[in-house]
């Protein structure tokens, strides 16, 4: 068992997560209710990342965040370390390919809102943030759940884009999957069965909260 | 007018688009104003508009002195600004608390250990006593519109507005609900408005009616007056009284007043009609009646009219018949009671004998046909 992997990939799936939480919310809610124009291309290209394959997806982010880039070179010379095959180039390529998963969800929960609703709430004389706390987020929560899991879920199992733009050095940008990839290339096929196992069991965890707090919300506006 | 505007609620709203409004209306306080029109009539927007949550192109709204809609002037109050109770017609209550918390959500106005004892007051006044706890799925649809009613009156609001409020809830519920509202709005001085698109509904709960037509405001007055002398064919048609025919004045002041396909009517036209004017009447189907074969009526200002039985239908108690009367294009409707159908041998295709009560013709101004030609 890869400790070292394993803990830098629980990291990065809970700082994207975490990231992704206000973020999601805040895209979400606005293409859920607001009719701009272009709100089509704006959702496509948050879709992207589903079927991109990953390594090409990863490509455009490893020259994106390279040493030759403006954003590379930018955070070169703020931070005084590269973007690409760093922990911070690490979870911004995360962010990017965990977009969808975040806000498809969270969006399909804000939708199921009805507009009365919230009308009646701001006729009740509740504030736009009292609205949001009290009545939106409450509504919305099982969704907003069912994305911080799927996002949590397929950062911890993420191989391509992970490889593409941090490579795989132990204890900086070498994850979990990763770490499977080495130890079957190495034939420990064992190891690289118990680490699989564990990934195995967290995907099934997702899975069932995903699933479990779908449910309720299903039932609410049956 | 002012002082009516500085005391209650007075609208004027305006708009060529999405829908078209041109809307006047004003309501007192302790005064239940019924918003009646068919679908599309614009009788939501009106309210919505009212309530701040939809935005009219231009008018003015102002409730009790206070302007919170004026966009001349730049003025234009948020919904939470407004201080309006709105019962939406789905109810719109939040599915994930109880009827208590739904209703304590509409009192950030009040210190926060005061909100659980008024809110369990105004559940106490819609007769909700005990389901204090429960979620909104967990209520019948009566419960529902009683919760969102006490939510409406939680803000202590100083307009009520009833979007609606019957339509969702089965026959014997809404009865019940009638008289509740009735005795609700005997015990609040503010300006009520209803809307609905059913005549019953706002001739027993409301003291005026305001009859719209494509956002706008045809006739405002009593329920009696605008049902039974609607100002205009369109009116008429909207209030469901078929009977509506074209004559001319012979002559004004009460008597021998209209003359109808050659036939003269007694009836009461008033100074502001001219001898010889095309107009339009209205009879309501009670102001026909029918006379018995064995018993022929002489009366005076009862003016008799022959005709031709078109269509003869036993709706359960009543029967409704039209009658086809020589010279004139639209037959004359008449409602009886199915017995006295039987015992007159009222059947298609037999003559019949009715009196167009003078009292109930309605003499109109002349609409020309196209205004009136839309489906309602």
């Amino acid at each position: 068992m890869d400790w070292p992997a394993l803990r830098l990939s629980l990291q990065l799936a809970a700082a994207t997560a975490l990231v992704l939480l206000p973020l999601g919310i805040v895209i979400a809610r606005a293409l859920a209710w607001r009719r701009f124009a272009g709100r089509r291309w704006v959702e496509a290209v948050l879709a992207l990342p589903l079927v991109l394959p990953p390594t090409v997806l990863g490509f455009y982010l490893l020259v994106t965040f390279g040493a030759q880039s403006p954003l590379g070179r930018a955070f070169e010379a703020l931070t005084g370390h590269t973007l690409a095959f760093s922990f911070a180039g690490l979870l911004l390529a995360s962010l990017i390919v965990n977009l969808p998963f975040a806000i498809q969800p969270m969006q399909r929960a804000f939708e199921a809102i009805p507009a009365d609703v919230r009308a009646a709430a701001a006729c009740c004389g509740m504030s736009p943030w009292r609205i949001f706390t009290r009545i939106e987020l409450p509504l919305a929560w099982p969704g907003v759940l069912s994305a911080m899991v799927l996002t949590f879920a397929h950062t911890l199992g993420e191989f391509g884009v992970v490889l593409m733009v941090g490579g795989s050095i132990p204890g900086e940008t070498k994850t979990i999957s990763s770490a499977i990839y080495d130890r079957v290339q190495a034939f420990d096929t064992t190891g690289a069965g118990i680490m699989a196992a564990v990934l195995l069991g967290a995907s099934l965890v997702a899975i069932a909260i995903a699933y479990s707090t779908a449910r309720p919300r299903d039932h609410a506006h049956g | 007018m002012a002082d009516e505007a500085a005391r209650g609620l007075a609208v004027r709203l305006e708009q060529d688009a999405p829908i078209p409004l041109a809307a006047t209306l004003a309501c007192a306080p302790g005064e239940t104003l019924a918003l009646v029109g068919p679908s599309g009539s614009g009788k939501s927007t009106i309210l919505r508009c009212i309530a701040g949550l939809h935005r009219a192109r231009a008018g003015r709204i102002a409730c009790n002195g206070a302007t919170w809609f004026d966009p001349a002037q730049g003025v234009d109050r948020t919904p939470q600004q407004r201080s309006t109770g709105l019962v939406f017609q789905s109810y719109a209550l939040f599915p994930h608390l109880s009827a208590l918390d739904n209703v304590a959500a509409a009192m950030s106005h009040l210190p926060a250990r005061e909100r659980a004892d008024r809110a369990r007051e105004l559940l106490a006044r819609v007769h909700l006593t005990g389901l204090e706890g429960r979620r909104p799925d967990a209520l019948s649809g009566g419960q529902q519109q009683r919760v969102a009613v006490a939510r409406a009156l939680a803000r202590d609001p100083q307009v009520l507005l009833l979007d609606e409020p019957f339509s969702a809830v089965d026959r014997v519920t809404r009865q019940k609900l009638y008289r509740e509202l009735a005795e609700l709005r005997r015990s609040l001085a503010l300006p009520i408005v209803l809307v609905t698109h059913d005549l019953d509904e706002a001739a027993m709960l409301a003291d005026r009616m305001c009859m719209l037509h494509r956002g706008r405001t045809l006739q405002t007055g009593t329920p009696f007056d605008v049902m039974t002398r609607p100002a205009d064919a369109l009116v008429a048609r909207l209030v469901d009284l078929r009977n509506v025919f074209e004559a001319h004045v012979a002559a004004v002041g009460t008597g021998r007043g209209l003359l109808w396909n050659g036939i003269g009517l007694e009836a009461d036209v008033a100074a502001t009609f001219a001898t010889g004017e095309r107009v339009q009447f209205a009879v309501p189907v009670s102001g026909v009646v029918l006379h018995r074969h064995d018993r022929p009526s002489r009366g005076e200002r009862e003016n008799p009219v022959d005709g031709t039985v078109a269509e003869c239908t036993e709706l359960g108690e009543d029967t409704t018949v039209a009658l086809a009367v020589p010279g004139t294009g639209a037959p004359l409707w008449l409602r009886i009671p199915s017995h006295v159908a039987r015992r007159n041998d009222v059947r298609t295709g037999t003559r019949q004998r009715v009196s167009l009560l003078a009292s109930a013709i309605h003499v109109m101004r002349w609409l020309e046909p196209e205004r009136d030609a839309a489906g309602g």
